[in-house]
């Protein structure tokens, strides 16, 4: 039996003793801890309970819910073009991005697709919602350690990203520009170079935290071999994205998906890192930044010309069938299971959202920690709440 | 530092990768015989494989060791009962609770003879040549008796995917370490994603979407405005 493996075993069984959430203290064997769900430090309304035995985590608990508003409940009862409002708001540091894989699961079942122009345009502001989100957890990683510094320049260098945003999709947050077929819009005029000086603006961003954060002594001390996940166990909770790809695995769904994005007709690559601590996961989200840059870049030079909405019924009708489709979003995998009966309205929707197989590992994490690596680790494993709770 | 791989040109898929879905049936078939009840494949995208509720866990298993689908990617269920308050959120939800249809219910791929069914997919992410084989497992779930193996002792991810699907549908998973309310609060009554269980905020308060199908002054007025919503 492997080490992990044994640790896997601890872990179901510490689960099994502690079948209830216990908030009191229990002064005799150690002193239980609640953050949140209204600490400053657990970006938004998630609970942990920790026991700790002395400054060491004992066993840690993840509650969430807080937040939790049935969108599977909700698909139910829209139709399949309401949909993409709701979904915008799964993960909404990313907005755009939730709505890609639900449009192509329809499509698919639809045996629709998306004229050129429109993939190309779907997959620079699906990289582009990439970049709004992961440039704020690098300037948020920063807070989480002392540092309020980087905080200032990602919201400052965010806000040209969101600019470009808005001004195709008329949203900051929340652009619900995804079409069945298509976009709604084509791109305004000179916004292509308007989004290349955004990009460098990025690049050169990028490079200030990485002169701040990333070669500061204490940043490097408080992240290095801590909270280290081993590939087999990611894998076996289902973790994705800059969390995977941080224990060695190379996956990214942009390169090896079945999916109809224009990812493969630039020249990119993936990153991973052998290491699996803190480090290696915020490591690695400085670099996808980076290379989501490119590809946007690449993009913009590339854009073919023709329509950009492919010939749709007025009144959509998805045929009777199941589809998966995942991709890689901000967060990780997001994916949506599919089933219609040819309704107007979709028959089920199961959300696969990253945060929640990613924030599923926490308890496992935390075990044996210390409790300011407790902060550092959530930070690390980088969650959004809405994405958790749905 | 980085170990890094170039991204290979052209589309991964073609007639080759397909063989490969089938082989993925093949392979699940040999292992699990009688159990398999129902396969599908879908070109280019994935397999699907409804095996017996006792060979759950065994296909699981196979999965995992046999095909190195080492992935967990989710676990939910399915209710197959169409819904007895009426498809879309404008429709009346007043008086008595409607009785749910009597089945057998419309299924999906790989059929189906229950109301409820499992559903879990696993991938191997670790072949980029077949990259994204992947198996959808699912099993039905009889009414009378609502449980099913839990997969948590093969997948540690499978423990909160199967909290949130146990108080969701109320479905049982036998020898989950801590079954126990994940979204909801712990006294919470019922299970919110069954077709049975209404939208309570529609019982409420009217969806308010309603009063925009009002027809203008000028207009004859009409049944119903769905098509005015749904157009692009």
């Amino acid at each position: 039996m492997t080490v992990t493996e044994r640790q896997q075993l601890a872990y179901v069984d510490a689960q099994a003793a502690e079948g209830r959430v216990n908030v009191e203290l229990e002064t005799d064997e150690g002193m239980v801890i609640n953050l949140g769900p209204q600490h400053p430090a657990t970006h938004g309304t998630l609970r942990i309970t920790a026991k700790l035995d002395g400054e060491q985590v004992v066993w840690a608990d993840v509650v969430p819910g807080y937040m939790h508003r049935g969108y599977e409940k909700l698909t139910e009862v829209r139709t399949y073009p309401q949909i993409t409002t709701l979904v915008n708001r799964i993960d909404w540091l990313g907005s755009f991005a939730n709505e890609v894989p639900f449009i192509l699961a329809a499509e698919r079942l639809m045996e629709i697709e998306a004229p050129p122009r429109a993939r190309h345009i779907r997959t620079i502001l699906f990289e582009m919602a990439r970049i709004a989100n992961i440039v704020l957890f690098l300037g948020d990683l920063g807070v989480q350690l002392g540092a309020v510094t980087p905080a200032f320049y990602a919201f400052r260098d965010r806000e040209h990203v969101l600019d470009q945003i808005e001004a195709v999709t008329g949203g900051r947050f929340h652009p619900n520009f995804d079409r069945i077929g298509g976009l709604r819009d084509d791109l305004p005029k000179g916004w292509v170079a308007d989004t290349k000086a955004v990009m460098a603006r990025i690049r050169d961003f990028c490079d200030e935290v990485e002169a701040l954060l990333f070669g500061n002594e204490i940043f490097q001390a408080r992240t290095r071999g801590v909270g280290v996940i081993p590939p087999e166990v990611a894998l076996s909770y289902g973790l994705t994205g800059a969390n995977l790809r941080a224990t060695g695995v190379d996956w990214d769904l942009r390169r090896d998906g079945d999916v109809g994005l224009a990812h493969r007709e630039v020249d990119w690559r993936v990153w991973t890192h052998p290491d699996g601590d803190s480090f290696a996961r915020c490591w690695v989200r400085l670099q996808e930044t980076r290379e989501a840059t490119g590809i946007v870049d690449q993009l913009c030079d590339g854009l073919p010309g023709g329509p950009i909405m492919a010939k749709v019924p007025r009144i959509i009708k998805v045929p009777a069938g199941e589809a998966y489709v995942a991709t890689e979003n901000p967060l990780g995998v997001t994916g949506y299971y599919l089933v219609s009966k040819g309704d107007l309205g979709p028959f089920r929707v199961k959300i696969r959202s990253a945060s929640f197989s990613n924030v599923s590992i926490v308890p496992w994490l935390l075990r044996g920690v210390y409790v300011p690596d407790i902060i550092t680790i959530l930070a690390s494993l980088y969650f959004i709440l809405g994405d958790i709770d749905r | 530092m980085a170990d890094t791989t170039e991204v290979p040109a052209g589309e991964a898929g073609g007639t080759q990768l397909d063989e490969a879905r089938q082989g993925v049936v093949d392979t699940l078939t040999d292992a699990l015989g009688d159990a398999v009840l129902g396969s599908h494949v879908q070109p280019g995208h994935g397999s699907w494989l409804r095996v017996d509720r006792s060979a759950w866990t065994a296909a699981a298993e196979a999965a995992k060791y046999q095909l190195g689908c080492t992935f967990f990617e989710f676990l939910s269920a399915i209710d197959w009962a169409p819904s007895p308050w009426g498809r879309y959120e404008d429709a009346a939800l007043e008086g008595a609770a409607p009785s749910l249809p009597e089945g057998p219910f419309e299924t999906g791929y790989a059929g189906g003879d229950t109301r409820f069914q499992v559903v879990c997919r696993l991938a191997n992410v670790r072949r980029h040549e077949e990259a994204h084989l992947n198996v959808v497992l699912k099993a039905d779930v009889p009414d009378d008796d609502l449980r099913i193996a839990s997969l948590v002792p093969l997948f540690s991810g499978a423990s909160w995917h199967e909290r949130e699907c146990w108080e969701m549908f109320g479905i049982t998973f036998e020898g989950h370490p801590g079954l126990r309310h994940i979204y909801l609060p712990s006294g919470f009554e019922g299970n919110p994603l069954r077709k049975d269980f209404p939208l309570l905020a529609r019982l409420v308060k009217p969806w308010p979407g309603i009063v925009d199908v009002e027809p203008m002054p000028d207009e004859p007025p009409s049944g119903d405005g769905r098509t005015e919503e749904v157009a692009e």
